[in-house]
């Protein structure tokens, strides 16, 4: 008896510190890559990085023309990824479930979702750079939303499906048709949910680099037009990253570090949305 | 077996006082349930709603087999048997509210008032607005507590403001949730406790003015003093509205109802007068299902 006893202590003492061990091997390299960041990056981050353009070699500048740039890409690419992503979500999980082309479209959707991004950057090069004889800021945002949008079909459809369905009977039992149904009590009923999709989808495509090389490409310049290449932070860092100059490096860091605190911010907020649903329910 | 017995036992028909004494005679029964059978004045009604050979499948699955009933206006019927002998699918059929699943469907006739509720040119929605339901699980909607009652008036009708007010006091008062809600009306009705978020599912059903309210295990989820609440208003309610409801509580049968329907493996095996069916089934397997042998 007390020989299992025993037994049981020292393997459950053993698991333990494999897995705190585990943990501890996992956690190391996210604090040396955050701390990395931060002692490289902080230094460089001031206000000249949000006022002024990205220099030439050996002059002083921002990063702020790649800022407004990824801004303008991120919020086009959320704008034409969510509501899509929201309506495919809504079908595979409200309308779909019967028929034969939800698994399908499921499906898809996962390959779309593991797909390189690169893979969708060649795409749009493709049919749009090519097509439109430059690179452009269209093309990129385009190629931000494909990124999206099966992130938020995903969630989408997970949050819908949590919300029981005798809601929807409920709801259906007082004469509602099947629209109101969704829109007005499943919709409310999963909105943080969604609204969490949608943080993720935003916080996955706003350090994309592949896709942009490919479609946004650069510029040197500030510029807003659409149908022009511009700046965006990812492949500025990119392309400064990979210079010989110290002053571009530094620029770079600085650009890495604001990428990565916008998406760490944006990924707590996503939390503690998700946070509030379940509490409230 | 398809008809009401029209008997009228008066034997169980003693209580005819005022409606006072009635309500504290009904709490006397609840408290040594088991032994007493209420007492229903059975007067002979319409039928509201009558079944004639309805089948019932759940896709190969048949659940039903061969339904004739009437279910008759103003008064309380109970449906009881085990589990998965029918009595809820049945309860189901009444608003069409099986069609939210592919793969179900009903064959036969339900007509309400006389019109076929399950022929394909009578809207769903029409047959909806004038049979509520109330579901096992409280099901308040994630808004604020005046909101789900206005959700479903305003399926049906356009009322101004200052209307829409009254109709939400009128539907919670009926719903005897008015004096616990009235100064929360704008918090979430997730907020609100079980019992009252279904009494507060009862108000919104009641809110839209259906002719029958279709009750399913309305009280099992329950607390024993909001049960209370809830069968008291199925009293009162069945002044005004046809009521059905499904239970798997015999007691709660007994103490609520006035006709009883016991089913088994989708069947009715008997329908009666809620007395006879607890005092004296003419069918054994009723006698084995309410003197507890099986189920």
């Amino acid at each position: 008896m007390s020989y299992i006893y025993l037994r049981r202590r020292l393997l459950n003492a053993f698991n333990l510190t494999i897995s705190v061990l585990a943990t501890i091997f996992g956690l190391f390299w996210l604090v040396w890559l955050l701390w990395t960041l931060l002692s490289n990056g902080l230094p460089w981050l001031n206000l000249q990085v949000f006022t002024q353009i990205t220099p030439p070699p050996g002059s002083a500048g921002g990063l702020s023309n790649a800022i407004v740039g990824s801004l303008i890409m991120t919020a086009i690419g959320v704008a034409l990824g969510t509501p899509v992503g929201i309506l495919a979500g809504t079908y595979l999980s409200e309308f779909g479930r019967a028929s034969r082309l939800a698994p399908i479209v499921r499906f898809v959707n996962d390959i779309l979702l593991s797909a390189p991004s690169i893979i969708i950057g060649v795409f749009v090069y493709e049919v749009m750079v090519v097509r439109m004889g430059h690179f452009s800021a269209w093309a990129g945002s385009f190629a931000l939303s494909l990124i999206m949008l099966p992130v938020v079909v995903r969630t989408t459809e997970n949050m819908l499906r949590l919300v029981p369905d005798s809601m929807r009977e409920a709801a259906a039992a007082l004469g509602a048709p099947q629209w109101k149904v969704i829109t007005m009590v499943v919709y409310r009923a999963a909105r943080a949910g969604m609204l969490t999709g949608v943080m993720l989808g935003l916080a996955r495509i706003s350090g994309e680099t592949a896709p942009l090389l490919f479609t946004a490409l650069n510029n040197q310049f500030a510029s807003t037009n659409l149908s022009q290449p511009i700046a965006n932070l990812p492949v500025v860092i990119f392309q400064f990253a990979m210079s010989p100059y110290d002053d571009w490096h530094h620029l770079a860091w600085a650009g890495a570090l604001l990428i990565t605190f916008t998406i760490l911010i944006l990924n707590i907020l996503a939390r503690i949305l998700l946070r509030t649903r379940k509490t409230s329910q | 077996m398809s008809e009401i017995s029209s008997s009228t036992d008066s034997s169980y028909s003693r209580q005819t006082g005022d409606e006072q004494a009635g309500q504290d005679n009904a709490r006397q029964i609840r408290i040594d349930a088991g032994k007493t059978v209420p007492t229903t004045q059975n007067e002979p009604a319409e039928a509201k709603i009558s079944v004639r050979n309805l089948n019932f499948y759940y896709g190969k699955f048949q659940a039903l087999k061969d339904i004739n009933l009437d279910i008759p206006e103003k008064r309380v019927t109970a449906f009881i048997g085990p589990s998965g002998c029918g009595k809820s699918t049945l309860l189901r059929v009444f608003n069409r509210i099986y069609e939210l699943y592919p793969g179900q469907r009903a064959e036969g006739e339900v007509t309400l008032d006389g019109r076929n509720i399950l022929s394909k040119e009578q809207h769903v929605n029409q047959v909806r607005a004038k049979v509520g339901m109330v579901f096992q699980k409280p099901t308040p909607f994630p808004m604020s507590v005046y909101d789900n009652i206005a959700f479903g008036v305003k399926m049906y009708e356009k009322l101004s403001r200052y209307s829409m007010d009254d109709r939400v006091e009128w539907a919670l008062k009926k719903a005897a949730l008015w004096d616990e809600v009235k100064d929360k009306l704008r918090q979430t009705g997730t907020e609100l406790s079980g019992g009252q978020q279904q009494r507060l599912c009862i108000a919104r059903g009641i809110a839209v003015k259906p002719e029958v309210l279709l009750l399913d295990e309305p009280a099992s989820a329950l607390d024993p003093i909001s049960t209370l609440k809830i069968e008291e208003l199925i009293s009162e309610l069945k002044e005004d509205y046809t009521i059905a409801v499904v239970t798997h509580n015999m007691q709660q049968a007994a103490r609520v109802s006035d006709y009883t329907a016991f089913l088994y493996l989708g069947e009715i095996v008997e329908f009666g007068d809620t007395s006879d069916i607890f005092t004296k089934p003419t069918k054994k397997q009723t006698e084995d299902y309410i003197t507890g042998r099986y189920g």
